[in-house]
């Protein structure tokens, strides 16, 4: 599992910055390093970039995983540099950026676009298999979920553009219904698929609101 | 009677029904939805009016439904599940109930990338069957989707899409039956140009005895170029064109005859295949021809019940 993010267009950026004179760049040690899109070269690409813009980059450094607690430790102990810019180019997840704004009171900026939490299906190659949506169907699915990896998130594929195993929406993406049909004809549940899926409670997902857990420990 | 409008009649009462596609405008006239519509309306016994088909942005269908039920025309109003939510499908429904119209086409909808707003936000809250069974809860049941109660009668005629041509082949019969049982009373098919493909299939409903459940229509293009025929092959999703087909109109002299010629044959073919209640012609663009199609296929003229 590795959050898969891609550099936004330089225009963007200095587009976000373009009030700014002074940028601190803040990277990430752990997926945005993996990826390319935020480690140590990209950084320093980044900070090459904006001095050519006009910029002056006050520092930078690569935080292990930018979206831990430990942020907090790293942003305390360069403060000094930090503070000798009136912004932070975070080039991480949405999730860094957010945990590097919660710890400081500064103008904090993206450097990339999250895209989706990726699952490795073959070397260097992510595929997005799970919305997040609090109301798991994958049981009915043979493992697969066609909410995200549907198209048109049918529940009761697939549709008619399914052809030779592929999507109609571009013939690279495999139809997730067509996989789903072979894994159940496989294991021998085909007989599963005469059911009708029933309407989906969705106030699980992102639509219902906001969205917040608490953990609750033995002792309560 | 479910609905009681026109194409209800004509199924229920055991005769071949002909029905056609209307393509709302990209535009606020109801003089366009007026002129097609007199176009087709004594060749066919009910018009559909497409929901921004393709994800390109038009009339409504429910505008272009109310607009044929003034000259007459029993209008089949489309409903995707791209765009609305159970919210505004519910509500769209009863608003066409309350102007007249009785058929109602569900379906998935074309993914939004192939249309002129591709980077519009998709909703697909419920999908094709689940809005079958949505609309057959509100018609005997009188329940919306949440339970509640639906006030007054929701007389609907139900419909469908199937697509023999799409895979896995050997699901397509299941997922008929999963229609079925949703609650469709007619199905309308993608566009059949591989006649023995679409025969297998239709053979494969009838042993389910499925044909005796649901009536079944099949859908025919005719084809006004080659050019369409190649584009229709290689850019839209879930029809297929035997490579036959376009040899025969690079071949014609006059492909425009071939293309009128080429429907006309399947559906003397398709008129002898058993289980098979009806075709439907999706001449969108080129409603003018519709008449001529009907004629020659010996379909006029139609019942009036």
């Amino acid at each position: 599992m590795i959050t898969i993010t891609e550099q936004k267009p330089f225009e963007e950026i200095l587009q976000s910055l373009e009030k700014n004179t002074a940028v601190y760049i803040i990277g990430c040690g752990t997926c945005a390093t993996m990826l390319h899109t935020g480690g140590k070269s990209e950084v320093l690409t980044m900070k090459e970039r904006l001095e050519e813009a006009g910029k002056k980059v006050t520092g930078w450094m690569v935080i292990p995983t930018a979206c831990d607690q430990l942020t907090k430790a790293a942003l305390v102990e360069s403060a000094r540099t930090i503070q000798e810019a009136d912004s932070i180019l975070v080039m991480a997840c949405a999730f860094g950026v957010q945990t590097v704004g919660f710890y400081i009171e500064m103008q904090v900026y993206p450097a990339l676009n999250t895209l989706f939490v990726g699952k490795e299906e073959g070397p260097g190659h992510f595929i997005d298999v799970c919305m997040q949506c609090g109301n798991c169907v994958l049981a009915s699915t043979a493992g697969i979920c066609p909410l995200v990896r549907c198209a048109k998130s049918l529940l009761n594929g697939p549709c008619g553009g399914s052809v030779g195993g592929k999507c109609e929406v571009n013939p690279d993406i495999p139809c997730a219904w067509q996989i789903i049909y072979d894994r159940l004809a496989a294991q021998g549940r085909l007989v599963e698929l005469d059911k009708i899926e029933p309407i989906r409670d969705w106030g699980t997902s992102a639509s219902g609101g906001p969205r917040w857990f608490n953990v609750v420990t033995s002792d309560e | 009677m479910k609905a009681g409008t026109n194409l209800e009649k004509i199924l229920e009462s055991g005769q071949f029904a002909v029905t056609a596609e209307v393509g709302p405008p990209k535009g606020s006239s109801p003089a366009v939805i007026r002129r097609r519509g007199e176009l087709v309306r004594n060749s066919v016994d009910a018009v559909n009016v497409t929901d921004n088909q393709t994800a390109v942005v038009r009339m409504s269908s429910v505008a272009g439904c109310a607009i044929l039920k003034t000259l007459g025309v029993d209008p089949i109003m489309q409903i995707v599940c791209r765009d609305r939510n159970r919210i505004a499908i519910q509500s769209d429904v009863l608003g066409a109930i309350a102007l007249g119209i009785g058929n109602i086409l569900c379906l998935s909808g074309d993914h939004q990338r192939f249309g002129n707003h591709p980077t519009s936000k998709s909703v697909f809250d419920i999908d094709s069957m689940q809005l079958i069974q949505a609309l057959k809860n509100m018609r005997d049941e009188k329940q919306f989707i949440s339970g509640e109660e639906v006030s007054g009668e929701v007389p609907i005629y139900i419909g469908a899409a199937a697509n023999p041509f799409a895979d896995p082949f050997e699901f397509r019969v299941a997922r008929l039956a999963k229609k079925v049982k949703a609650g469709a009373d007619f199905i309308q098919t993608q566009a059949v140009y591989d006649v023995d493909r679409f025969r297998r299939w239709m053979e494969a409903v009838c042993e389910r005895g499925l044909d005796k459940e649901v009536h079944i229509l099949a859908g025919v293009i005719p084809i006004r170029s080659v050019g369409m025929a190649r584009y229709m092959r290689d850019y839209v999703a879930g029809v297929t064109i035997p490579d036959e087909i376009i040899t025969r109109l690079e071949q014609a002299e006059k492909a425009k005859e071939e293309g009128v010629r080429i429907p006309l044959e399947i559906i003397e073919q398709l008129k002898e295949i058993p289980g098979l209640h009806g075709i439907h012609i999706m001449a969108v663009g080129w409603e003018d021809i519709v008449p001529e199609v009907v004629e020659r296929a010996g379909l006029l003229p139609r019942p009036v019940l």
